[in-house]
């Protein structure tokens, strides 16, 4: 909290006393969209983009400029992230509608699952968890829990099955006893292990198999905390399994995960959902403009 | 993505001098190509500016670089052998001995700590034949005691556990009083992960350690974290002063900055690497790989997955 509130002022003070954007705002704006893992590309981008509204509009001021960046932050990711939804939809009209969540390991990919089945369970929807984790240690048991708090359907074949019939099944689960969305969680996997990625694939090809244009949706989950590494990520996943939305966990923390801005940048896949907590409800829709607003904080 | 940084730093000085003549302006522009290169890779950025004045010092005081043919080898060696007396030198073992020892595992949330308990359970069997019990404190995670028990039989170590009890503090002293009976020589405590600004937890988390007084308490954070990293560090460091770091998923493709951030802000030495989901995927930590994995030239194969 300290730390956050301290990075902030000092920006402020840069601006603060000012009444023009000089090249000492610029560093300092630099400087905190790097502390948010926004990364070398994408702030050098940002940063140009307000430089050249700096010289477009010589009488710019530093008052502006908090809405200008802002504004241009909001910009950049609607490049590729046009609409924010306002709440849980199905990402399709067919059913049972299918998610498969990837991810590296840790991110959150079982908690989101479950945050998620809540909020469709919410919404009148039948939900159905696939344990297609049966490798890392008691996964099957973590979602069946997950199932459980939520109220919805389980399908597993316990531990040590092959993952990809165990997507098979849950989506002839699905299909067999009405179920509106079917979503199957995934073993955490680097996106450099060859072998776990090729798995990956597999396990989508077999929903496929199951149902013809299933799944509807990939999502991706990415750790608010992860650094650069994150786009290697999403290169790696979205080759693997042609990712279509990103959920960004642990929003909560002090990290800002910045590094979601580079990706919608240079991917072209929407953030659907945050994680801010590790209860049921600890889930959000995504919204451009809130996170660009948090990213920043009010005191500047 | 990530250029070598040796090239870029060839490219800085050969770009800004038509004739081979190296100035202040060259070390200044490769200086900046060097910040980059950290920042890329993770580091966080007040370090790698802080950093970077420390080579630059170093560079022009020894005069060397401007003088030498081959200036951007020369940063980069300077570059290599400081940030590797950063990482630590040489690495530094832990404290298992007591009666018994007690070893706190302690991080954010998803970084590694159980399945690094399972193996550090293994490591103490295995290579200094001490009896092992695992202590399962994580009593908020759906399936988290389930988690440590399998593991716990995969390296062949005993478990205590409580599953109705929630309060981590009486589970831990209680393991520490079983396994003093039965002549355990080492109790290995894993921990709920928690975030630094969660009050409550960081509290339990200070509780935990003053009740049981830990011999080793290991601080494990992903080597995939970003900019966050210091403030983690420090914040977990004010309230448990652990004694090292473990490093973990190192057998990705992470640059792994995060390690010079967490080893430059609070000093602690970093003592184990975890390479791997698989439970004999733990190395000692090499300061000069480390350091040579930051700045893009390591040995990939090193980290590289065992079969
Ligand atoms: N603070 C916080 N913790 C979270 C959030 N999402 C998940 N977690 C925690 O992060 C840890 C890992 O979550 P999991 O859901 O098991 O992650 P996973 O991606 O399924 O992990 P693997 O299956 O092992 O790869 C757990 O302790 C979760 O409670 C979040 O939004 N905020
Ligand atoms: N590839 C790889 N995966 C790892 C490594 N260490 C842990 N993991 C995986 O990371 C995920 C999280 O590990 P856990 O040991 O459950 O992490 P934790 O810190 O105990 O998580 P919480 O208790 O939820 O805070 C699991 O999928 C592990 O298999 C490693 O060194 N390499
Ligand atoms: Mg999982
Ligand atoms: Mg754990």
């Amino acid at each position: 909290q300290k730390t956050k509130e301290g990075f902030f002022n000092k920006l402020g003070r840069a601006v603060a006393g000012k009444d023009r954007v000089d090249e000492e705002v610029l560093d300092e704006l630099e400087n905190v969209l790097i502390a948010s893992d926004v990364g070398l590309d994408t702030t050098i981008k940002i940063i140009e983009r307000i430089e050249a509204r700096v010289a477009q509009d010589r009488y710019l001021n530093t008052s502006e400029l908090n809405h200008i960046l802002r504004d241009e932050i909001v910009n950049l990711l609607a490049e590729q992230n046009n609409e924010d939804f306002d709440d849980y939809v199905l990402p399709t009209t067919e059913r049972p509608a299918i998610i498969l969540v990837v991810g590296v390991n840790g991110v959150g990919k079982t908690t989101t699952i479950g945050k998620l089945a809540h909020q469709f369970q919410q919404r009148g929807h039948k939900v159905v968890l696939g344990a297609a984790d049966t490798f890392r240690a008691a996964a099957v048991d973590q979602l069946g829990i997950w199932a459980q708090r939520v109220g919805c359907e389980f399908y597993s074949k316990g531990m040590n099955t092959d993952p990809a019939a165990v997507a098979f099944e849950t989506v002839q689960y699905a299909k067999k006893n009405d179920c509106s969305v079917a979503i199957i969680d995934t073993a955490g996997r680097l996106h450099t292990k060859f072998n776990l990625m090729k798995e990956l694939s597999k396990i989508k090809r077999s929903v496929t198999k199951a149902m013809p244009g299933a799944p509807h949706q990939v999502l991706l989950v990415l750790d608010a905390t992860t650094g650069q590494n994150a786009i290697e990520q999403a290169k790696a996943f979205t080759e693997a399994t042609e990712v279509n939305s990103l959920a960004l966990t642990k929003l909560d923390g002090t990290a800002k995960g910045g590094v979601a801005i580079g990706i919608t940048d240079q991917f072209q896949v929407p953030i659907r959902y945050i994680g801010v907590g590790e209860g049921i409800e600890h889930l959000q829709v995504f919204n451009k403009r809130a996170f660009v607003d948090s990213l920043f904080g009010d005191t500047f | 993505m990530f250029d070598n940084l040796s090239d870029r730093l060839e490219g800085a000085f050969k770009s800004l001098t038509g004739d081979n003549k190296i100035t202040e302006i060259n070390v200044a522009t490769s200086l900046k190509e060097i910040r980059r290169a950290l920042v890329a890779a993770d580091v966080n950025y007040k370090i790698a500016k802080e950093f970077t004045d420390k080579v630059k010092e170093k560079a022009l005081g020894t005069e060397n670089v401007l003088k030498a043919v081959k200036p951007g080898q020369l940063m980069v060696k300077i570059v290599q052998d400081e940030l590797t007396e950063l990482m630590g030198g040489q690495s530094v073992g832990i404290n298992a001995k007591g009666d018994p020892a007690v070893i706190l595992i302690a991080g954010l949330q998803g970084s590694g700590k159980t399945t690094f308990s399972g193996k550090l359970a293994k490591f103490l069997q295995e290579k200094r034949k001490q009896k092992v019990l695992l202590t399962a404190c994580d009593v908020y995670r759906p399936a988290a005691i389930d988690q440590l028990t399998v593991l716990a039989g995969q390296v062949g170590a005993d478990i205590y556990k409580e599953p109705e009890n929630k309060n981590p503090v009486e589970i831990a002293l209680k393991a520490i009083e079983h396994a003093r009976q039965k002549k355990y020589d080492v109790v290995i405590v894993d921990t709920a992960g928690r975030l630094s600004v969660d009050e409550k937890m960081m509290q339990e988390i200070s509780d935990v350690r003053q009740a049981i007084s830990p011999h080793e308490t290991l601080f494990v954070v992903d080597s995939m974290t970003g900019q966050d990293a210091v403030n983690t560090a420090k914040v977990f460091n004010d309230r448990i002063d652990y004694d090292g770091v473990v490093l973990t998923k190192l057998d990705g493709d992470t640059r792994g900055g995060a390690a010079l951030s967490v080893k430059y802000t609070v000093g602690k030495p970093i003592k184990f690497v975890s390479t791997g989901e698989k439970m004999d995927a733990l190395d000692v930590f090499h300061p000069d790989r480390m350091a040579q994995r930051i700045l893009g030239m390591g040995d990939i194969i090193s980290f590289v997955e065992r079969a």
